[in-house]
């Protein structure tokens, strides 16, 4: 746990959205609503050229969330401290406000596996995780905030809720949520669930950053509804709702809409972000 | 029992592994159909990022062909870094060693000039060489250091390299002829090009980039090219912004 | 060549190099930043679909895999060799050029 955490300025409660360099000229010139937007950090540790120079025009405009792909906080092995050290060079130039990452792990031995891969929820787990989170916000020197899944399995021998262990996780870490509702609505579906039990057992005094997506309907091997968190379409209205229902517990936050697969053309992703601040608005007191 | 990592990830890149037994879909079955989600993403993005990653080698045994051996070598090199812009590094040996594409000889150096322009594209910034620096007295030239741009790089081939990547991305360019083609690569300002290289250029650079004083660098261009020329391969140099003013600096951000 | 004659023609074809250049692109600005990226970029979607080439056993196969329809390489063409023989699709290790 962090004992003095460096404050930083918050993102700001408004629209926000994954950014896509194909976007960069649009975006410059006609935000819309859009208030701050969200990179892939793996995206921008490269030495130089456009990504770089693009990231430095974008950040004296918009307000930043560095977003984490990469870290594997839950892996199994200790942290590749090589990768957490581009990730404290990345933040001390580019000056986000905020830092997250998700509750899986991609990175196996040597190898990086391009996926956020499941975790099951066991004292061991938790204990791995809480560490790593305490290695992170010690490194970076402030405090980050870990993203729910989209889950598609369980694992049997799992002896904590997802919503407890993330509970666990802020109690024992000091660190903050992103809570992704696409994610909420996907995982409740293939799983069998109710999200807004999810959110009402969830921590939301935790949360600076909500996520929207689109996801897939696919169906298994039996014929049940799997949904896939793929970002390739727009959001959905029950996803919608479920961030109605959210906001309206929490206030205002910083809502983000991914899109990152089938990125379609700049008014689109700006309407999908005017969408969200309509859901925002009312919330606003 | 418990699931490791080891077994998730060895059923992941290989389907003849059995999926682990611990994962259970809603009604409390194996969850085995499910875990094809995570199968699916990890091979199928690897698949594609090697696509966007080796236009070059894509477009010239075209979609049919590259979509089976990309997912083949995914699946026997992942990636050893959580970088994806670093993907590939060993696609060029692994592309000499497969016997059904041995008849296009030239295809490994196809790969390394996708490898070596995506290199350049995330290369460090610096200040291209001043041609001030150059209008100095004779002795002062001979002895005079340079440096490459930290995005430049150089390709040797036997194949005619840069023709065969014109004349898959350049409008109109003619056919491929019959000649060996060293290739530089720059970026002038975010997106690198290649440019045919004289002959000789290659040493020249190599010399350069090691620290060789001008003078030196000729020598070596001239010992492996006797021909050498050296205005035409410092005009090309000096245009694409192939040299640099001073060594390379570190990245912008590690300011 | 001696040494004299040698750094002379190094100082003339450096003289005759820059004659032959415009003056350097400005920095770059704000707007030339624009463009696409050029590798695969790192990303937290999931794949599409859930079968196809994620469990597929294998599409390719070692020596057993052979090429289907192919795609520029079968365009490149190179004109009568030496030999007589015609190379398509085909390229073979050639020789430098040298100067004599």
């Amino acid at each position: 746990m962090l004992d003095t955490p460096p404050r930083f300025d918050p993102l700001p409660a408004a629209p926000g959205v994954g950014y896509k360099p194909q976007h960069y000229s649009d975006l410059m010139a006609d935000p819309g609503p859009v208030a701050w937007i969200e990179i892939h950090a793996e995206n921008y540790m490269g030495d130089g050229g456009r990504p770089i120079a693009q990231l430095r025009h974008l950040t004296e405009r918009f307000a930043l969330s560095v977003h984490g792909v990469g870290l594997s906080i839950g892996g199994d092995g200790p942290l590749d401290g090589a990768h957490l050290e581009r990730l404290k060079r990345l933040i001390e130039w580019s000056k986000p406000a905020s830092f997250s990452e998700h509750l899986a792990w991609s990175t196996h031995g040597a190898e990086f596996l391009n996926d956020l891969l499941p975790l099951p929820y066991t004292d061991d787990t938790l204990t791995r995780v809480a560490d790593h989170i305490d290695q992170v916000q010690h490194t970076l020197g402030r405090r980050m905030l870990l993203e729910n899944p989209s889950s598609y399995l369980r694992f049997a021998q799992s002896t904590w809720s997802e919503t407890d262990f993330l509970s666990e996780l802020v109690r024992r870490t000091g660190c903050g949520l992103l809570l992704d509702v696409n994610n909420v609505f996907v995982s409740a579906s293939n799983l069998g669930y109710r999200p807004r039990d999810y959110i009402d057992a969830y921590p939301l005094d935790a949360v600076s950053e909500i996520h929207v997506g689109g996801h897939d309907e696919d169906h298994d091997a039996q014929g049940n509804p799997l949904l896939i968190d793929s970002h390739g379409t727009p959001v959905v209205d029950l996803v919608w709702a479920l961030l109605d229902y959210t906001l309206a517990k929490t206030g205002p936050k910083p809502v983000l809409v991914e899109w990152d697969n089938d990125v379609p053309p700049w008014p689109t992703l700006r309407s999908e972000a005017a969408r969200a601040a309509r859901h925002l608005a009312p919330t606003v007191r | 029992m418990t699931v490791e990592q080891s077994q998730f990830r060895a059923a992941l890149l290989d389907p003849l592994q059995p999926v682990p037994d611990d994962l259970l879909g809603p009604d409390g079955r194996p969850g085995t159909d499910r875990f094809s989600v995570y199968r699916n993403t990890v091979t199928v993005s690897l698949r594609d990022a090697l696509g966007v990653a080796f236009p070059l080698v894509a477009k010239l045994i075209g979609p049919r062909n590259f979509r089976p051996l990309a997912l083949d070598y995914a699946r026997a090199h992942p990636p050893t870094s959580p970088l994806m812009m670093h993907y590939g590094a060993s696609f060029p040996e692994y592309l000499a060693g497969v016997a059904a594409l041995s008849h296009i000889g030239y295809l490994p150096d196809c790969a390394r000039l996708d490898l070596a322009m995506r290199r350049s594209y995330h290369a460090a910034d610096a200040t291209p060489l001043s041609q001030a620096r150059l209008a100095i007295d004779t002795p002062g030239l001979m002895a005079l250091r340079l440096a490459l741009m930290p995005a430049t790089q150089v390709i040797r081939s036997q194949w005619p390299l840069h023709d065969i990547w014109a004349f898959n991305f350049v409008p109109d360019a003619p056919k491929p002829r019959a000649v060996a083609q060293d290739v530089l690569i720059t970026r002038p300002e975010f997106d690198p090009a290649p440019h045919p290289l004289p002959p000789g250029g290659a040493a020249w650079l190599d010399a350069l980039g090691r620290g060789q004083p001008f003078g030196a660098a000729h020598d070596a261009a001239v010992a492996d090219t006797p021909g050498f020329d050296l205005a035409q391969t410092l005009a090309l140099a000096l245009s694409t912004s192939a040299l640099a003013d001073a060594p390379p600096q570190k990245g912008l951000m590690n300011e | 060549m001696s040494n004299t004659l040698k750094t002379a023609a190094i100082a003339g074809a450096v003289a005759a190099a820059m004659t032959a250049q415009a003056t350097p692109a400005a920095a770059a600005s704000m707007e030339k930043c624009y463009g696409v990226s050029l590798a695969g970029e790192n990303d937290c979607a999931a794949g599409p679909g859930t079968t196809c080439a994620g469990t597929s056993v294998t599409d390719y196969q070692g020596n057993a895999w052979t090429l289907v329809e192919a795609g520029t390489c079968e365009s490149i063409e190179l004109p009568e060799m030496a030999d007589g023989s015609e190379r398509k699709g085909s390229l073979e290790a050639l020789d430098r050029d040298l100067p004599a």
